[in-house]
């Protein structure tokens, strides 16, 4: 659940938090572009401390290390995958691994945190209801931003809803932590029964709520709140421009001449 | 049969809802706990059946610490009715949800036939027994949640906010039924705001604000104090405003029933005429 | 502010806002209609108090106001209903939202933005209202229901109290004529239903909004009221001044909940004493008995 704590919205203001969130979804593809390009470890390091800026200035430290370390389980799980597997394809029997193998391995791993990282960077500093405005601008119709924001807006109180049930079941004698696998499924019917006639009940009061307020008046719906891009997101625009160029040359004239990193520490 | 001793009680978002609260319930009573919304009512009967642990303090049910006991264990003997019957409703038909608690605490199917049966009929629900508890109206479902917490025979019931939504007769009803439940042995436990619900039960009362407890006492001494009345923030009977707004007059204030009160005003005319 | 019994109607406001003639309404697979040849008026600027036991159809003529029925419910409508002028049958329900604003029981379920503001904007970006004109609404609406300082407030954080303001701010915004109220203190303590009642009393003084209010809490309600109207069993039973309705038998056999006051008056007056007014809260009982009292102390 801790690396689902690392991507939670909190109401902090920063610099990072004003940028438009079209231009922070640019940066964050412009990273995965390039994480994507490269195998080896050496860019993907340069990578993942070129993003660290960005959570200092953001002020998201705590929840940015929470995400990290939720991830590391993955993460590690990726290393091991990578090294015993592609050992076995390559370079059996041959022992012990080559330092090679051992960089490639620790080049995925990076490249999945160097995700991890620029998602969780973006999620953080992202309100959810500036992201439904970009959504908004963007062009999405409109209904898929609703949906969006209404269901963001719902989620701790289906949480606050899932406890309440839990406890009134729990009231009458069901037990949730005994039994075999199959009992503790079963377990879980009368908490979720309730829970999803409860969303069914919900959504019919919200969509009366919704048509006595005008709903569907008018396809030209304006909105309270407008996004503009202002100097910080040039900027930012700027960057991540600047990333992709440079990561589209060195991939093209300089890709064979990236040095393998161990060699180059151990000696 | 219930104890409460100094509980502290702090949610894990760092919200203290109960700052030393003492009470002790005898088998048999019929208490009242009012307050504003928010001043902690629900999270201290949730202590009695160990849904909630203190942080600090103990409670003591029939001589068990909540602590050491099990939620399934502890409900078998205080059974809790919630605010929202849709929060407990899964089951097909209306026997199936009254079974439901049976069957977790392991009665025998003969047993399990025999309560069902009779707290159906004792609800008045017979006529839907076969129906689905989702196609019944509102005021039905709460008999349906009622009768599926009194179909194991608690010694304790609690019912929390069972007045809302509830039109004038329906809420005659459940006070009928609720004394009569009183009367069988049972001890009843309402949470309410209701003040005039519980005017005219006329139980025990025990007020609190902020997560204390202000006042404790007879029903029309605590309803009628104002101080009481302000720092819990709730509005008094209206017949307790009456008399409010009669001093100078020497009449009693302590008065929160209707027909009391036409009995005082009566004899206070015919003394001075 | 005097709330003595004999209110008098305001002299020439007797323009109709709501008009309704033999109104039957069926719900889509429903065996009995739940509205039944409902026949009734409401004047503009009145602040109307619909009561009844419940399933008596107070809420499906709720919804006939503003044109869910027959609009998003469909089902059988019959007879007339016309609203601001409009009727109903013939326009949809974003049409007649300009006019009536409907204001729901559970207060959770009306808010969907993430924050007050937004929230209170809906209706207006709805309608396609130009920002400037919106900010300025949404402001004013804030302002009327004196809940600015929850503005940036996300809709989980505030009480049940504070949502409900900020659903009639939400309809507030989009200026109607009538504000129709279902039962909007159901979930809320008496203190918090008191302040709901107050804020609609204000809208209703203030800004001579039609107020329509269902409610069982009549204690609580009844104060504000100049127009009270009993249904049961899809039937309009009783339709009047609040003490011609709390005091007549038919109120008592139906089961509505009439003021402690009120009921203290009928007890008295069938020992014999009599006082010189129906009170409908306990000031006016309080008043009316000081008078008994003081005149029979000599």
């Amino acid at each position: 659940m801790s690396v689902f704590e690392g991507f939670r919205f909190r109401k902090v203001f920063s610099r990072v938090h004003e940028l438009d969130p079209r231009v922070k979804f640019f940066y964050v593809c412009a990273v995965f572009v390039i994480a994507v390009m490269f195998n080896q470890l050496l860019p993907l390091i340069l990578l993942f401390f070129i993003q660290l800026p960005f959570v200092l200035v953001a002020g998201v430290e705590r929840e940015w290390i929470r995400s990290m370390k939720g991830a590391s389980f993955l993460a590690i799980m990726i290393f091991l995958f990578n090294f015993v597997f592609t050992y076995f394809y390559t370079e059996y029997p041959t022992f012990p691994p080559s330092s090679s193998l051992l960089e490639y391995s620790l080049a995925m791993t990076l490249r999945f945190l160097v995700l991890v990282e620029s998602f969780s960077i973006f999620f953080l500093t992202t309100s959810p209801d500036r992201l439904g405005l970009a959504l908004e601008q963007s062009h999405v119709p409109y209904e898929f931003c609703f949906a969006f924001t209404t269901a963001v807006r719902f989620v701790p109180v289906l949480a606050e809803e899932a406890q309440t049930i839990m406890d009134a079941q729990k009231a009458r004698g069901l037990e949730l932590e005994r039994g075999n696998f199959i009992k503790r499924i079963k377990n879980y019917i009368p908490i979720l029964i309730p829970l999803i006639v409860s969303a069914i009940r919900r959504s019919l009061e919200l969509a009366e709520a919704m048509e006595s307020r005008a709903w569907g008046a008018t396809d030209k719906r304006t909105n309270l709140y407008v996004l503009k891009i202002k100097r910080g997101d040039y900027i930012l625009a700027m960057i991540s421009i600047c990333m992709l160029i440079l990561a589209v040359y060195i991939w093209i004239f300089l890709r064979d001449q990236i040095p393998p990193l161990i060699p180059l520490i151990t000696t | 049969m219930i104890a409460v001793r100094d509980v502290y009680f702090t949610y894990p978002s760092n919200v203290e809802a109960l700052k030393g609260v003492s009470l002790t319930f005898r088998s048999g009573d019929f208490v009242a706990i009012m307050g504003q919304n928010g001043a902690g009512k629900t999270t201290l009967v949730k202590h009695f059946n160990g849904l909630l642990k203190p942080t600090k303090g103990a409670v003591i049910v029939d001589g068990i610490d909540t602590r050491e006991e099990s939620i399934a264990k502890l409900s078998r003997k205080v059974g809790f009715v919630f605010q929202n019957p849709d929060n407990q409703l899964f089951c097909e038909t209306v026997e199936d949800e009254v079974a439901f608690a049976l069957r977790n605490f392991g009665f025998e199917k003969k047993a399990i036939q025999k309560r069902v049966e009779w707290a159906i009929n004792l609800l008045g629900l017979t006529r839907y027994r076969q129906s689905s508890p989702f196609m019944l109206s509102g005021g039905e479902r709460k008999r349906v949640a009622l009768a599926s917490v009194l179909a194991w025979d608690p010694d304790v019931v609690i019912l929390d906010e069972p007045t809302i939504g509830q039109d004038y007769e329906q809420k005659e009803k459940l006070r009928q039924f609720i004394v009569q439940l009183n009367a069988q042995g049972k001890t009843v436990i309402i949470v309410t705001h209701d003040v005039e619900f519980v005017a005219e039960c006329n139980p025990r009362v025990v007020l609190m604000a902020q997560g204390k407890i202000v006042g404790e006492g007879v029903g029309k001494q605590i309803l009628t104090n104002r101080k009481l009345v302000a720092e819990a923030s709730i509005v008094p009977p209206q017949i307790s405003q009456i008399f409010m707004g009669l001093t100078g007059f020497g009449l009693p204030t302590d008065v929160i029933d209707v027909y009391e009160a036409r009995d005082i005003l009566l004899d206070f005319l015919e003394r001075s005429s | 502010m005097d709330d003595i019994i004999c209110e008098s109607r305001a002299v020439g406001e007797t323009v109709a806002i709501i008009e309704t003639s033999n109104l039957t309404y069926t719900y889509p697979g429903g065996k009995e209609p739940s509205l039944k040849d409902v026949s009734l008026t409401i004047e503009k600027g009145e602040f109307v108090i619909l009561t009844g036991p419940s399933g008596c159809g107070k809420t499906t003529l709720c919804r006939c106001f503003n044109g869910l029925i027959p609009h998003f419910y469909s089902g059988k409508l019959e007879g007339d209903i016309k609203v601001a002028g409009h009727n109903v049958s013939e326009h949809s329900i974003y049409e007649l939202a300009k006019n009536v604003g409907l204001v729901f029981q559970n207060p959770e379920n009306q808010l969907f933005a993430l924050s007050v503001e937004k929230d209170v904007a809906f209706g207006l970006e709805n309608l396609g209202l130009p920002r400037g004109d919106m900010r300025k609404r949404v402001d004013w609406a804030l302002q009327m229901t004196s809940i600015q300082d929850l503005r940036e407030r996300a809709p989980h954080e505030l009480s049940g109290g504070q949502q409900q303001r900020v659903a009639i701010a939400c309809v507030l915004a989009m200026q109607p004529e009538v504000m129709v109220l279902d039962e909007p203190t159901s979930f809320l303590d008496p203190l918090g239903a008191q302040k709901i009642f107050e804020v609609i009393d204000d809208l209703n003084k203030k800004l001579g909004l039609t107020v329509i209010l269902v409610e069982h809490r009549l204690d609580l309600a009844s104060r504000y009221a100049n127009h009270v109207i009993v249904m049961d069993e899809g039937k309009v039973v009783l339709d009047g001044k609040p003490l011609n309705v709390f005091t007549s038998e038919r109120a008592r056999l139906i089961g509505v909940g009439i003021p402690k006051a009120t009921r203290l008056y009928q007890v008295l007056q069938e020992t014999g004493v009599h006082l010189s007014g129906v009170p409908v809260n306990s000031r006016e009982a309080s008043l009316l008995l000081q008078e008994v009292l003081a005149r029979d102390r000599g």
